[in-house]
Formats: C-alpha cells, structure tokens, sequence
C-alpha cells in the first residue's frame, strides 16, 4: 500500500535557525530515508521551496484566476512530501515516528494514495 | 443460556475469530448477524447446539462465503472472487474455527490504535467486544444515533482504507498501545460510574462493559501486571456502586456511606488482585495498581473512622512520583489532613493553589472549603466553597457543595 507523507513546518521558525543548522537536519533526514531505499519502504520524496514561491490557481467568476502565495495561510506551511511502500499503516507510522524531521519539530501527515477512480 | 445471553456474552467470541477467518469487520458483522438470525429461526426447534460458539462461527463463515458468491456472479469485480475462491479453500491449520485468545486481543488492539479517534475507539470497542447495538451506546454516551452510527461507518472504513493492520503489536508496542486500550477501558467505565440519576441503568451497563473487558485483558496478558491494577480499581470502586447516590439523585460522602451495602465479594477480589499487582509487577508500581491500592484501604476499613489515612497518603506519595500531576498532590493533601494533620495538609492545598496549575478544578476550593471547615474557620470555608461553586458542572456536585455551605453560612 502506498502512503503519502505531507511534512509541515513553521516557516518563519525554520528560517529563523542557521543555514549549518538546517543543513544538518536536512542530510539527517536524507540519511534516514536513503538507508530504506533498498527495502523498498522509502520510494523517494522531495523538499519543496518556501511557500512564498508558490503560486496558486483558481476558478473565480468563471475563469481560472492566479494568486501569489500558498493556497491557504496556515500556522505550519506544507514543506515537502515522501511516498512509502509499506505492508500496512503500523510500517509507514513506524517510518515517521523515528524521522529526524519529526525531532526537529516537522508535524508529518500519513494519508493512503487511492488507486483508481473514486469510490 | 437463552439466545440473548448467548449474545451478549460470546458476540466478541465470535466477532473476533470471524474477522480473523474472513480478514473484514464488515464482512464479519453482517456474518454475525446472519448466523444469529439463523439461530433464531432454528435453535427453538432444532434445540441448542452442544457447541453454540463454534455453530456460529461456522454458519456465519458460511454465510460470508454465500453471500460473496451471490454478488460474484452480479458483479464480476476481481477483488471479490479472488476474495471468495481464498475463503472457499480448505482450512488449512491456522483457520481454525474454534476461537483462540489471540482473537480477541487483536481485535481490542486494532479497534484502539491510536491512529483512530479517542471517541471511535471507546464506539468501536464496545460494538465489537461489547456487543452493544449503536443506539445504546448512543444513549450511554448522550450522542445522537445517527452520529453514533457515522462514528463508526467512519472508523471501520479508516481501517480498511488507511490500512490499520489487524494485529497483536509486538513487545515494546504491545506495552505502549496497551496503555491505550486500558485508557480506553477505563474511560468507559468512568462515563457509567459517574451516572447521572436518569441515565443510571445504562450507564451501569458501561461499568459492567469495562470490568468484563479487564477482565479478558488479564486472562489474555498474564504477563502484564497493569490489567490487574486496572480491573481491582474498577471493582472497588463499583462495590461501592449502591451507595454512591441517595434516592434523590444526591452525592453521598465516602465517609456517609453505608458500608453494609458494599459488594464484599468485588472488594475481597479487588484487594487480591492489587496485592497480586503490587507483588509480581514492575517497581515501582503502576499507576492503576496503586489506585486500587488507595481504593483497597478505603474499602476494607470497616468505619470512616477507622480509616488508615497514614496508609492513604503514603500511596499517594508513591503514586506522586510515579504519576505525578497536580490531583494527585490534591488528594495527597487531603489524606495528609485526614491522617490528622489538618494544618500541613491545608499548607499543602495552598500551596497547589498559589502554583494555579489546576486552577479551573472545582474540587482544589471544595477540599479547601472542607478543611477550613474542619478547623473552625466558617469565614474562610464559606468563602472557598463559592469559590468551588463557580467552578462545579455536575449537578449532584452543586447541590452538595451548596448543603455544605449553608451549614455554615445560614
């Protein structure tokens, strides 16, 4: 069964650590996962730039209108996503309790990927 | 047994060892319900089976792999005959039909991951093991049917969609989430015994929930000293269960209490349980055994007055280190002041008091009020206990805390 990771963070709280510091984080981060790679858990996953970059689209009277900025202002900002193959939810919970992230303070969602049309 | 009886003792049996033989608890309730309904229809005539769990099992499987036949051959969606050719295969050695303790472990652990709402693991739970219909734990929880209804529509489906394994966690999980499921437990039978006058019957029902599904806990984890705790706490609190309101609905003291009408019988189980717990379990004790412990001592004292508050406040001390939090040092202080030490207990209150860590807690003034009372100190304890009533919700509460008042503020 396939998982999607949805990895939130405090922007303005991040931003506030070093460069070194977060580079820390982050190669613990790509450490954890790379070590799961070959079992096939980890199937890969990206860190997204910050939500200021964003764009968003959508339909306002009729026609798909853009605005700058995140689709919704929330208190921890969408950073980044991973994908696992795990035999059941217990593996992909395990996989995010023991995260690095998750010590550096990024709240992680775990949702399954819906294969085929809705039911 | 009547078939009613039969129900409601055996449903989580059965339900339990059906998940396991047909891998849904979907599929397995509908299974259950068919093989009762057939039950119904042919046990008066036929007479009860020497066996009646493993004729259900049996039907009710029967009764999965005839259904799933019938929608194969409407619909011929793939995930459904490979489902029904799996069932249809010989047992092999692990698909017995008899149930085995593990059944029901697994289901009591799945229905309390804590990847599921506190509120749909509490619903799940007494569905499943319980066998309470989705009205009555509606009622026992003063939810509407319907939500209650959604509630676990929802929860089931979060569990075959996101995948929640049906399974016994293994060691260091097994412990963890075994705290969870005794939460869950304990919650239940926190909503029956803190009944209010109305809803009584129900909520005795709750009670009785709890205590069986301890008791299951302890017969299918011996190794664990915690369920033990658990289900002494729960006795000795519901031996008291007779006492505990007057015929108008009213709060009586512990200390007003008529100890003839305590269920001996649950006090002298619950007491061998603690001393068991207390005995071969961890050190230091857990959370639950000590409880029990405290409620031991109240239980065994044969008057109010005799007793042994010394004994009280040592275990609240124990239980303070081990689970601390700002009621426990409450309930230290009282039985500090019980013991006879009126004024160190009050110093201790006070100082609760000026931390403000439970400042929203009724009980912090009303144990206040009770020994300012005690001390001859009306003027202060009147004041206190309107403290206490700005802050009281339950209704039993109010009006005992007001009694308390005007006795000493006409």
């Amino acid at each position: 069964m396939r998982y999607m990771l949805m990895i939130y963070r405090d922007e303005k709280e991040w931003e506030g650590m070093s460069v070194q510091e977060r580079g820390v984080v982050y190669q613990e981060a790509v450490d954890y996962s790379e070590a799961r790679r070959p079992s096939g858990l980890y199937q890969g996953g990206e860190p997204l730039e910050p939500t200021r970059t964003a764009t968003t689209v959508r339909m306002k009277g009729g026609k798909a209108v853009m605005t700058d900025g995140p689709f919704a202002e929330t208190k921890e900002q969408f950073a980044g996503y991973t994908i696992l193959e795990a035999e059941d939810l217990d593996e992909a919970l395990a996989f995010v309790t023991g995260h690095p992230l998750v010590r550096a303070g990024f709240s992680i969602e775990v949702r399954p990927i819906r294969v085929g049309p809705p039911r | 047994m009547g078939i009613e009886e039969i129900f409601r003792a055996e449903h989580g049996r059965i339900l339990a060892t059906l998940i396991r033989l047909l891998g849904d608890i979907d599929m397995a309730e509908e299974a259950l319900q068919e093989a009762f309904a057939a039950a119904l229809e042919q046990w008066p005539a036929a007479g009860t089976p020497a066996n009646p769990v493993a004729w259900l099992v049996s039907t009710g499987r029967h009764k999965a792999i005839d259904r799933l036949r019938r929608r194969a051959r409407l619909v011929e969606k793939q995930e459904e005959i490979a489902r029904h050719v799996e069932l249809t295969a010989p047992l092999s050695a692990g698909d017995e039909e008899t149930p085995v303790p593990e059944d029901r472990l697994r289901l009591i652990f799945t229905c309390c991951h804590p990847a599921l709402a506190p509120e749909a693991q509490v619903a799940l739970t007494l569905r499943t093991l319980g066998g309470l219909s989705t009205e009555e734990i509606a009622r026992a929880f003063l939810v509407p049917a319907p939500t209650m209804a959604q509630r676990l529509v929802r929860a089931k489906a979060k569990i075959r969609v996101a995948r929640i394994p049906y399974q016994v966690p293994l060691d260091d999980a097994l412990t963890e989430r075994l705290e969870a499921v005794m939460v869950v437990v304990y919650l239940v039978f926190n909503e029956g015994y803190a009944a209010s006058f109305g809803a009584r019957l129900v909520r005795h029902e709750l009670c009785d929930q709890a205590i069986r599904l301890a008791r299951m806990l302890v017969e299918l984890l011996p190794a664990h000293a915690e369920p033990q705790g658990l289900l002494a706490l729960m006795l000795l609190h519901d031996s008291r269960r007779e006492t505990r309101l007057d015929g108008s609905g009213d709060i009586v003291l512990l200390e007003d209490q008529d100890r003839t009408r305590w269920d001996r019988a649950q006090i002298e189980e619950g007491a061998a349980l603690v001393e068991a717990a207390l005995r071969a379990g961890a050190r230091p004790p857990g959370p639950y055994a000590l409880q029990a412990a405290i409620a031991a001592v109240h239980a065994q004292a044969p008057t109010a007055a005799a007793t042994d508050w010394a004994q009280i406040a040592a275990l609240y001390g124990v239980l303070a280190r081990v689970h601390p939090s700002p009621v426990v040092e409450l309930n230290r202080a009282v039985a500090v002041a019980m013991s006879g030490d009126l004024v160190r207990g009050l110093a201790m209150v006070d100082e609760l008091d000026h931390g403000g860590e439970i400042a929203g807690y009724h009980l912090l003034p009303a144990a206040r009020a009770e020994l300012l009372r005690r001390l001859g100190r009306h003027v202060e304890a009147a004041e206190s206990y309107r403290r206490a009533l700005a802050l009281v919700t339950n209704e039993a509460e109010r009006r005992h805390l007001e009694k308390q008042l005007r006795e000493i503020a006409p």
